[in-house]
């Protein structure tokens, strides 16, 4: 499923050919679209000449259109599609400051780059401008890095914001776009005396093409958990049965003490066997709560390791699926869960000379009741991770175990 | 060098705005990113900055990620894509005979005045790309076909900004 990981497909030199291509796809369009002309981007501003809207909003909705439907047929996957992060008042602040610029300068820094390359002396004066601005932006941004970092709400979606499914905002945004036309077409005609009835009679089935599909995708709807899981059913469904990702409770908590990976632990059992007994650090949480989650989850560092628990492996087994589902890495079960844990930290080597000694352990149960994902620990008390064998000391216990993590580095991507 | 007045040959708005669609979704698609051009330049200069002061660059954090210890700021994928962009245009400029030397300017201004402000434009361009975190093709344009709300509110300000002040400087262009 697309985006590819293209420096393992094409290598470092392939996966920059890549980059140069669809730079050079981008370049090309602005410049036959008329963005190497200041006065004709300027003109923008003074209702004469609605081009940048035109291309700007028409590039959007083409893509928008073309992103989701890629999605919702299962070919793209969209958690892992960079959206530019928000930053809400450093960017509305950033926006206005860039707003001055245009109308100033007369470009917007891409457009800038065009012009300088079909050799426009204002476009030359203009990059010159950019980098300068860029070069006193480095310079200055620790006075106020404070406000740089602030109102962060991170990867957030109109869809979540209007609390719509992606198909309809995706139809919402192409019906305020076609109206945007008719408008900028509207004003052209009053402030720049353009006829729009001499435009091409083509871009209204264009503009019905863009509503058909934006109403095909809120009857498709994005596919959920449950369908993104279908789709890599085959080549996941093999790793959970050759027990490749079900990592020993010695080796996690070896990579739980390794200072340079991050591990997360998720807790998927009730909030009573929570309440008797957790490892330390472990996040408690459920399979319904887990989408909500997840969001937070893919936004971690590279180096992040999840290791998903329930109290043997069928819970776990879920909420790994559906992690992995919604693409995110380096995602393991604790082997035996729980009970497996305390199988191995809490026996005899567990009485460790730091072991609060007033602290009564948790016992096997002698007649532990039938069936799966079941506590089979009796514990004095609800201490939660009090217990010591929610911090056990890796050398304090000799276990022999088959590595089975394989840390996997996510394809760094970013905004520009 | 004077101001260009032949008629327009640029294609029509909707059919580049749907090129550029498709251009801008390749990229999401194969690549995951979206496009940008401040990103490159802002490397660039980073580049620059080492090569004269690389203890400066290592003493800020902002330059300390891009260039830090043995760091190549060139070595992104933003660098390409950006030296794409004016390859792109160069060559479009190339086939439609529209590279020459000239300055785009208003009537009322003279060609110093022009070049003065284009400086100053960038420059504000620039800073607020950077406090942005992206431009108008990294932010509004790529973003905003993502759906991210950072970005549809950015590409609201950029125009609000835009049009709030044109009338004040209404004598460069008109």
């Amino acid at each position: 499923m697309a985006p590819f990981p293209l420096e393992a497909l094409f290598g470092k030199f392939g996966m920059y050919a890549i980059y140069l291509a669809i730079g050079f796809g981008f370049g090309f369009v602005l410049e036959i679209s008329g963005f190497a002309n200041s006065k004709k981007l300027a003109a923008q501003f003074y209702f004469k000449d609605m081009t940048v809207l035109k291309v700007m909003f028409t590039g959007i909705i083409v893509a928008m259109l073309l992103v989701f439907s890629a999605v919702a047929l299962g070919l793209l996957d969209y958690n892992r599609v960079w959206v530019n992060l928000t930053y809400l008042w450093p960017g509305i602040v950033g926006g206005l400051i860039m707003g001055f610029g245009f109308i100033i300068g007369g470009f917007c820094p891409g457009t800038s780059l065009v012009a300088a390359a079909t050799a426009k002396i204002d476009g030359i004066f203009f990059v010159l401008g950019v980098t300068f601005g860029i070069f006193i932006f480095g310079e200055t941004v620790q006075y106020f890095e404070d406000f740089f970092y602030s109102s962060f709400m991170g990867r957030f979606t109109l869809p979540e914001l209007f609390g719509l499914p992606t198909g309809v905002t995706v139809l919402g945004v192409v019906l305020m776009a076609l109206f945007m036309f008719w408008g900028g077409e509207q004003l052209e005609k009053i402030f720049g005396g353009e006829d729009p009835a001499k435009a091409p009679k083509l871009r209204y089935a264009g503009a019905g093409v863009t509503v058909l599909i934006a109403v095909l995708l809120v009857f498709i709807g994005q596919p959920t958990t449950a369908d993104k899981w279908d789709t890599i059913a085959a080549e996941k469904q093999p790793m959970l049965d050759n027990r490749e990702v079900q990592v020993h409770p010695a080796e996690a908590l070896e990579y739980i003490y390794n200072d340079r990976v991050d591990v997360v632990l998720l807790d998927i059992r009730s909030e009573n066997d929570y309440n008797l007994f957790h490892i330390q650090d472990a996040q408690l949480t459920s399979l319904d709560e887990l989408p909500e989650l997840t969001k937070t989850l893919l936004q971690k560092p590279a180096n992040t390791l999840f290791v998903v628990m329930s109290n043997d492996e069928a819970t776990a087994t879920e909420a790994w699926k559906a992690l992995t589902a919604e693409s995110l890495t380096n995602v393991y079960i604790l082997e035996g869960g729980i009970n497996n844990w305390l199988d191995n930290f809490s026996g005899a080597g567990a009485e460790t000379e730091n072991a609060d000694a007033a602290l009564p352990h948790p016992k096997p149960l002698t007649n532990p009741a039938p069936g799966d994902d079941i506590l089979r620990y009796a514990f004095p008390a609800a201490l939660g991770a009090l217990y010591p064998a929610a911090t056990p000391e890796p050398h304090d216990f000799e276990i022999e175990y088959t590595p089975k993590v394989k840390l996997e580095l996510k394809q760094a991507s970013g905004g520009g | 060098m004077e101001e260009t007045s032949k008629k327009e040959t640029y294609v029509n708005s909707y059919f580049g705005g749907t090129l550029l669609g498709i251009v801008l979704f390749l990229a999401f698609f194969i690549t995951g990113n979206g496009l940008g051009a401040s990103g490159g330049l802002n490397r660039y200069l980073v580049f620059v900055q080492d090569l004269f002061a690389p203890e400066h660059v290592d003493r800020v954090a902002y330059l300390l990620n891009m260039a830090g210890g043995d760091k190549n700021p060139l070595d992104s994928w933003i660098v390409i894509l950006t030296t794409g962009v004016f390859l792109g245009g160069l060559v479009a400029g190339l086939l439609n005979k529209r590279v020459k030397f000239v300055t785009n300017k208003g009537p009322n201004i003279s060609v110093k005045t022009r070049w003065a402000m284009a400086f100053l434009g960038g420059g504000l361009m620039g800073f607020g790309a950077r406090l942005a975190r992206g431009c108008t093709s990294g932010q509004a344009l790529s973003g905003g076909a993502v759906l991210s709300v950072g970005s549809w509110a950015f590409m609201f300000a950029v125009f609000g900004g835009g049009y709030a002040l044109a009338y004040f400087v209404r004598r460069l262009w008109n």
